[in-house]
């Protein structure tokens, strides 16, 4: 029955020039449910959601919302309509109000077009109960954590008395305890009669919250099927079309001398008391809540920031790195967790981006040899099969599993012998995650220590050896072998 | 050999089939058609080479400039760095320093202010348009004080000088070929020499260059020394060419060079422009002031037509990356990348 169905999107089709982004795709969400959108980065999902909220047209196809055909204009007209929608990048205005970003363009004025505050904050207040927040309608947004903004961003959607919500990727950017509380956000919407359309890579979520799924691959509509009813193995070989046998590779066996050894690391107010060491052919991981000071200890270790007290041993000698470059000399590097904005360089070409550790390796008397460009870069791109038609081609054209592979061929040109790889695999599509784990272990296991951080409890006790758990800036414990459970993971990561 | 042979040769058109420097070609052959035919005096060897002499002093700050643009920066004050070097070579002169002493002073000094301007914006972190619109002001400043305001006349200065100004070689004036000399280097340098290849990468992403290991500051520090170096040098040329050490020399040209690069493909954000584009950039702004000249159109004109090509060929370039990155830029639309910092 149509009543059934909140949203009925049937024959869409959408081609762009040089792909065809989706062919006769359907999707069917049904009132009141929590729908979940699966697929490799590439299979469509962005631009069926871009379609759906009314950012682009489709070329074909019919979308029934609330048992009426529409086809939205723009955006607004979406909204206004009743389908709101909260991106994996927030679009709010950090500078003004949480109130004044819910209600952005209908606020209400008084005489001579003063906005009647009082009634804006009091409005706002009573759809932040809904969230057991303490947000406070004043607030500026850019004061509050991400968690926060996202509530915002869903108050927002739910002010405009949307039926359906799309969430993009809602928890890359949270912890554990706040993605629980936006579960449970999700749930009363459900019970009150709003359908949640998640878009997500994370089978564990889905699985926790989703009544069903729907998968797509290159474009095509491939299945839809009830939670209850299927395990996450089969929905992940769905969306990439073959037999999975390993979610992850072998762990080592072997480990070799001590690489890298750090104690009583110290920056104020950041991290103290950071002790551990690191063995060749070993994949060590940090594991710890966002904030914990993961990324910072790295950092610093690298060369990046500076340090206020502590020795770092590497290759058996007290080392003390002037600047990055001295240590990237040395072999140890730092993979950011942020490729967009501080690992790649966008406007540049894939072979300019593989290159730029190593320029002055490839340089002659100041002047770059180009045949030592091509080489390395044709080295990488098939070792680390980076799926690119010309390597003179601008970056932002290729996948964000391919950029990040990009990225990862950067360091590996400068033969590094130590890596921190700060969420080595955020963003990327179940295939190329699985690509790059493959690689790690292999790079371990030719000699290379790995360190990576990551946010991914499947990902830290499917690859790492041994794990390190921080908190607030301190270390609070270290597990391996069988210890290493998420159980044990979270309790230290929350300061036990 | 053969290898590197066709490879040069590759790159050769490869350059040429730029899409924004072939389109400036087109554009001054088929102006130069249309003004010869409506003044007949434009194809006259007499006509090129005063045209050629003119816009060399500007082609040599434009070289500094394209580099400038491409780190994500910019010098205002290359105008007043021109003066200032005139100044203080001819006052040096007149005052009974050996002509080559003075202009060796010259540069020092100004690549003393280019270094200044590059501490400040490489190290310390300021924003390049304070920086250099200060030194715009200093500069002009030490101009007039050195002069004190009034331009000096250079009597008598030995020929060996004056040649540089005046003079042809190989049958090209000589200002012109030290001007072709540094716009092949400097394109050449650009694509091929490691440390403008760091220009570009810091101009793409600056934090993405620092976290790949390049020397941000020292980088940049070189880049206003270079813009500043290049500013002086056209400065002596002026110098010698005209023979008058005037405070006032060069005013303007920071906009009229700006121009002539962002014609020739370099973009405000950085990580983007070529030596050649801002060649070509300079050539058609510096005919079109010829052309009307010869058509005997009003000076004040020319202000006016300049500013007006610039913001046509920008608003032409930027219309067309949009049609291209139109996938990029609908999604755009609603996701804006705002100052939210991950606390990690």
């Amino acid at each position: 029955m149509k009543d059934d169905f909140v949203l009925t999107a049937e024959n869409v089709t959408k081609t762009f020039p040089g792909t065809k982004a989706l062919s006769d795709v359907k999707i069917e969400v049904k009132t009141g449910e929590v729908h979940a959108l699966v697929g490799e980065n590439g299979a469509g999902k962005s631009t069926l959601m871009n379609i759906i909220s009314g950012v682009f047209s489709p070329d074909n196809g019919s979308i029934v919302f609330k048992g009426k055909p529409v086809r939205f204009a723009n955006p607004n007209e979406a909204l206004m309509a009743g389908i709101g929608f909260v991106h994996q990048e927030l679009s709010l205005c950090p500078d003004i109000s949480v109130a004044e970003n819910i209600y952005m363009g209908r606020y209400e004025k008084g005489p001579l077009g003063i906005i009647k505050k009082k009634k804006l904050f009091a409005d706002t207040q009573e759809i932040l109960k809904m969230f057991k927040t303490g947000i406070k309608p004043e607030e500026k947004v850019g004061d509050l954590n991400i968690a926060e903004q996202q509530i915002v961003e869903i108050a927002k959607s739910l002010s405009l008395k949307c039926k359906l919500l799309i969430l993009d990727e809602p928890t890359s950017s949270l912890s554990d305890s706040e993605t629980e509380i936006l579960f449970e956000i999700i749930r009363k919407l459900r019970s009150d009669g709003i359908s949640v359309l998640y878009i997500s890579h994370r089978m564990a979520e889905i699985f926790d919250v989703c009544d069903r799924v729907t998968v797509l691959r290159d474009g095509y509509y491939i299945n839809t099927f009830n939670v209850s009813d299927v395990t996450p193995k089969q929905v992940v070989e769905n969306m990439v079309g073959r037999e999975l046998n390993d979610f992850y590779p072998q762990k080592s066996q072997e480990r070799g001398e001590t690489i890298l050894e750090v104690k009583d690391f110290c920056q104020k107010d950041v991290f103290e008391n950071i002790n551990f060491s690191l063995r060749r052919g070993e994949i060590l991981g940090f594991s710890g809540l966002i904030g914990s000071g993961r990324t910072e200890v790295a950092r610093a270790v690298c060369g990046i920031d500076h340090f206020d007290s502590g020795e770092i041993i590497y290759r058996e000698n007290c080392v003390s790195f002037k600047n990055y470059a001295e240590a990237i000399r040395q072999g140890i590097c730092y993979l950011t967790e942020d490729r967009k904005q501080q690992g790649l360089f966008l406007n540049l070409s894939v072979k300019d981006n593989v290159n730029v550790t190593i320029i002055d390796k490839i340089s002659k008397r100041l002047m770059i040899a180009s045949k030592k460009e091509a080489e390395n870069v044709k080295e990488y791109v098939k070792k680390l099969n980076i799926k690119v038609s010309d390597v003179a081609q601008q970056i932002n054209s290729l996948s964000g599993g391919n950029q990040q592979k990009t990225m990862i061929a950067k360091w590996l040109s400068i033969d590094p012998r130590v890596i921190f790889m700060d969420e080595p695999t955020r963003g990327i599509d179940v295939g190329a995650k699985a690509e790059i784990h493959n690689m790690l272990r292999t790079l371990a296991n030719a000699g290379i220590g790995i360190v990576i951080i990551s946010s991914e409890l499947p990902e830290i006790i499917g690859m790492c050896d041994r794990v390190l758990v921080m908190h607030e800036g301190r270390i609070t414990g270290e597990v391996q072998g069988d210890e290493m459970t998420e159980k044990n993971i979270i309790l230290m990561a929350s300061g036990q | 050999m053969s290898n590197t042979n066709g490879q040069a040769i590759r790159a050769f058109f490869n350059k040429m089939k730029s899409f924004r420097e072939a389109t400036i070609l087109l554009t001054i052959i088929i102006f130069s058609v249309i003004i010869s035919f409506l003044a007949p005096n434009f194809l006259t060897v007499d006509n090129l080479k005063t045209t050629a002499i003119g816009m060399s002093a500007d082609g040599i700050i434009a070289i500094g400039m394209t580099v400038a643009l491409v780190s994500g920066g910019f010098d205002l004050s290359v105008g007043s760095i021109l003066g200032v070097s005139s100044v203080i070579a001819g006052v040096a002169y007149l005052a009974g320093v050996d002509i080559w002493i003075g202009c060796l002073i010259s540069v020092a000094i100004c690549l003393l202010f280019g270094l200044f301007d590059g501490l400040l914006i490489g190290k310390v972190g300021i924003n390049p348009f304070i920086i250099t619109l200060g030194m715009m002001q200093m500069a002009r400043g030490v101009a007039y004080v050195v002069t004190t305001g009034s331009p000096q006349s250079l009597a008598s200065v030995p020929e060996a000088f004056s040649f540089l100004g005046q003079k042809d070689v190989l049958g090209l004036p000589f200002i012109v070929l030290i001007f072709i000399v540094l716009a092949v280097a400097g394109d050449i340098l650009m694509r091929k020499s490691s440390p403008f290849r760091k220009v570009f990468y810091i101009g793409s992403n600056q934090k993405a260059a620092k976290l790949s290991g390049i020397n941000v500051s020292k980088t940049k520090i070189g880049v206003y020394m270079l813009t500043a170096f290049l500013a002086s040098i056209s400065g002596l040329l002026t110098l010698s060419r005209f023979g008058v050490a005037t405070p006032t020399a060069g005013q303007g040209t920071e906009m009229r060079v700006i121009s002539a690069a962002v014609i020739g493909g370099a973009s405000l954000s950085g990580g983007q422009g070529t030596i050649l584009g801002a060649v070509l950039g300079t050539v058609l702004l510096n005919l079109i002031n010829n052309a009307l000249v010869l058509l005997k159109v009003s000076v004040y004109w020319q202000q006016l037509i300049s500013g007006l090509i610039l913001i046509l060929a920008v608003t032409i370039d930027h219309i067309s990356h949009l049609n291209k990155k139109s996938l990029k830029t609908k999604k755009s639309i609603f996701t804006s990348s705002n100052a939210v910092i991950n606390n990690k």
